[in-house]
């Protein structure tokens, strides 16, 4: 479709089409190695909006500090559009991710990527911090802001058709979708925002949700409703995902009804929330039923010296821009209590 | 107007202000019937004019067929990327390396000029002790901020070993290989046919797959 277009159509194409290369500030820099033992004032665990903030507070107030994550971005990686965040009328996810990289990069502090954290234990007055990798690194304050990952539907089907059909990454698998038809799960605005990823993909999408109407952001509803592409199910719950080697259906059912109706789809994408990332601190940090880290208004936790910010926190709404005010936040509650603990 | 837009341009040139040899990518396109060869072969020429260390030689598939043969290329677009000697570190892509396989295709440029992976000294000894060939194709869509990983650990991990082939494969220009592979989740990587995991796991994980591969 692209041939015979001049060379700036084409790049026109590619722009729309989201995939025009991209500058270097979208690609992860050179893993750095951890300097093992070392002890830091403030480690920082998670790059999202909040831990990225937090590194970008913490080291303008020149802490020896280390920021420790998987990826740098978290989940605004995974978000195509962002019409929303001050100062930018529109903006997509990975442009942010990397505008926060660039800010976080002048200053000279620690980042280590690719790297997740195992356990924070409190060992002499200070923290002991493991990676899953082994590496050890000390600190004398800490700052989860390890966010939320998709919450698993728990429907049979799910787990053996993981990655044969079933997706939790929509922006990542949309393409491999082309012209087919595929189901959303949730009709909220990362549901919406996931029909969006596929109206431009496949033929035709239908959105299940067990409540009775969309929750996303009107402006979405509208853009996908004028589509023509989707169909809802709204007030449905999915019994169960069939298929053969690859998925083939998703079997729904009125919520705690009959009767069960078999909607044949070769995709499926879950996005009905998040769950916390917060495992590894079980049993150290006080945690709501959620699994979410319990925060005072100063993102101090249960531990004296271990502060918490962003979506793994009870702080409610998850938004990019309470999660980096969170962040900033944290970074200077952390920092007045280093002050303090010198002091003593 | 270019692929490459002055910012992008700019940032790549004080990149590869740092190349230390020469690299050459080899480019296999043909004029018809091939979505993306011209874009392609347009990329590689764009990159090549931001540093005298890039060259760039461009092959018609059908009609170099005994290079393409010798290099094992077998479908196009494909990119190449050798040392400017003409050695073969088994880095390969097929179909274009933009949107975010544009940082893999820099990566194994800046790889293979610097002549060092990176990788930790014992996943170096694990792989160099790897004796039989191994095939490595990452399956990736252009919009998947993950792959990237993938594909640059399978890139340093063919740089390692010369019995190690590292292909990226944009799944939407390889249908028939998506369909084959069933990549309905991406990164998707596929070792010799046999062994395959989806997502982009740490050095130490990837690894052991690629012994798991190996050994079958």
């Amino acid at each position: 479709m692209i041939l015979g277009l001049s060379r700036r159509e084409r790049r026109k194409e590619l722009v729309k089409m989201g995939i025009e290369p991209k500058g270097l500030s979208f690609f992860p820099k050179e893993k750095k190695q951890i300097k093992d033992d070392h002890e830091y004032e403030l480690v920082i665990v998670g790059g999202g909006p909040a831990g990225l903030t937090a590194a970008v507070y913490g080291a303008r107030k020149k802490l020896d500090l280390l920021l420790i994550s998987k990826d740098l971005g978290g989940q605004t990686l995974l978000t195509s559009t962002i019409e929303n965040y001050m100062g930018y009328q529109y903006i997509t996810g990975e442009e942010l991710a990397a505008k926060f990289e660039e800010q976080v990069r002048q200053y000279p502090i620690d980042i280590v990527t690719g790297e997740e954290v195992e356990s924070i234990s409190p060992e002499n007055g200070r923290f002991s911090i493991r990676t899953k990798s082994g590496h050890r690194v000390f600190a004398q304050a800490v700052i989860v802001a390890t966010g939320k990952r998709s919450r698993p539907l728990n429907a049979p089907g799910e787990k053996e058709f993981l990655g044969r059909g079933v997706s939790y990454c929509a922006v990542c698998d949309a393409p491999l979708f082309p012209d087919k038809e595929v189901a959303v799960i949730g009709a909220g605005n990362s549901g919406a925002t996931a029909v969006v990823d596929l109206l431009k993909i496949a033929r035709r999408i239908h959105v299940v949700d067990i409540l009775p109407d969309w929750r996303a952001d009107p402006v979405l509803v509208e853009r996908i409703e004028a589509s023509g592409k989707v169909e809802t199910h709204f007030s449905r719950e999915v019994v169960r995902i069939e298929g053969d080697k690859l998925v083939n259906a998703i079997v729904l059912r009125p919520v705690g009804g009959d009767p069960e109706e078999r909607i044949p789809v070769e995709g499926v994408f879950v996005e009905i929330g998040l769950i916390p990332n917060s495992e590894f601190v079980k049993g150290l940090l006080e945690l709501n039923e959620a699994g979410e880290i319990v925060v005072d208004c100063r993102c101090r936790t249960n531990v004296e010296g271990i502060f918490a910010a962003g979506d793994v926190t009870s702080v409610p709404e998850k938004q990019i821009i309470i999660a980096a005010g969170e962040g900033a936040k944290a970074a200077l509650s952390a920092y007045a209590y280093l002050i303090h603990r010198k002091g003593k | 107007m270019p692929l490459l837009d002055d910012e992008v341009r700019a940032e790549v040139k004080g990149e590869f202000a740092s190349l230390v040899r020469g690299v050459k990518l080899v480019v296999f396109t043909q004029e018809f019937e091939c979505s993306y060869c011209a874009e392609t072969r347009s990329l590689a020429e764009e990159l090549a004019e931001l540093s005298d260390k890039v060259t760039v030689e461009v092959h018609d598939f059908l009609g170099s067929k005994s290079l393409a043969d010798s290099l094992k290329v077998d479908k196009i677009p494909a990119i190449v990327v050798l040392g400017d000697d003409g050695k073969d570190y088994g880095i390969r892509f097929y179909g274009i390396p933009a949107g975010y396989e544009f940082g893999s295709l820099l990566e194994a440029i800046k790889l293979v000029s610097a002549g060092e992976t990176g990788l930790s000294p014992r996943s170096k000894e694990t792989i160099r002790k790897i004796e039989v060939p191994v095939h490595i194709q990452v399956f990736v869509t252009l919009t998947c901020p993950y792959c990237p990983l993938a594909v640059q650990l399978a890139h340093k991990i063919a740089f390692e070993n010369e019995r190690i082939v590292a292909d990226m494969v944009e799944a939407s220009e390889f249908p028939h290989l998506a369909n084959r592979y069933n990549v309905y989740a991406v990164p998707k990587v596929v070792l010799n046919d046999k062994v395959e995991f989806e997502g982009a796991l740490p050095e130490e994980d990837f690894i052991r797959y690629l012994q798991e591969a190996a050994k079958a």
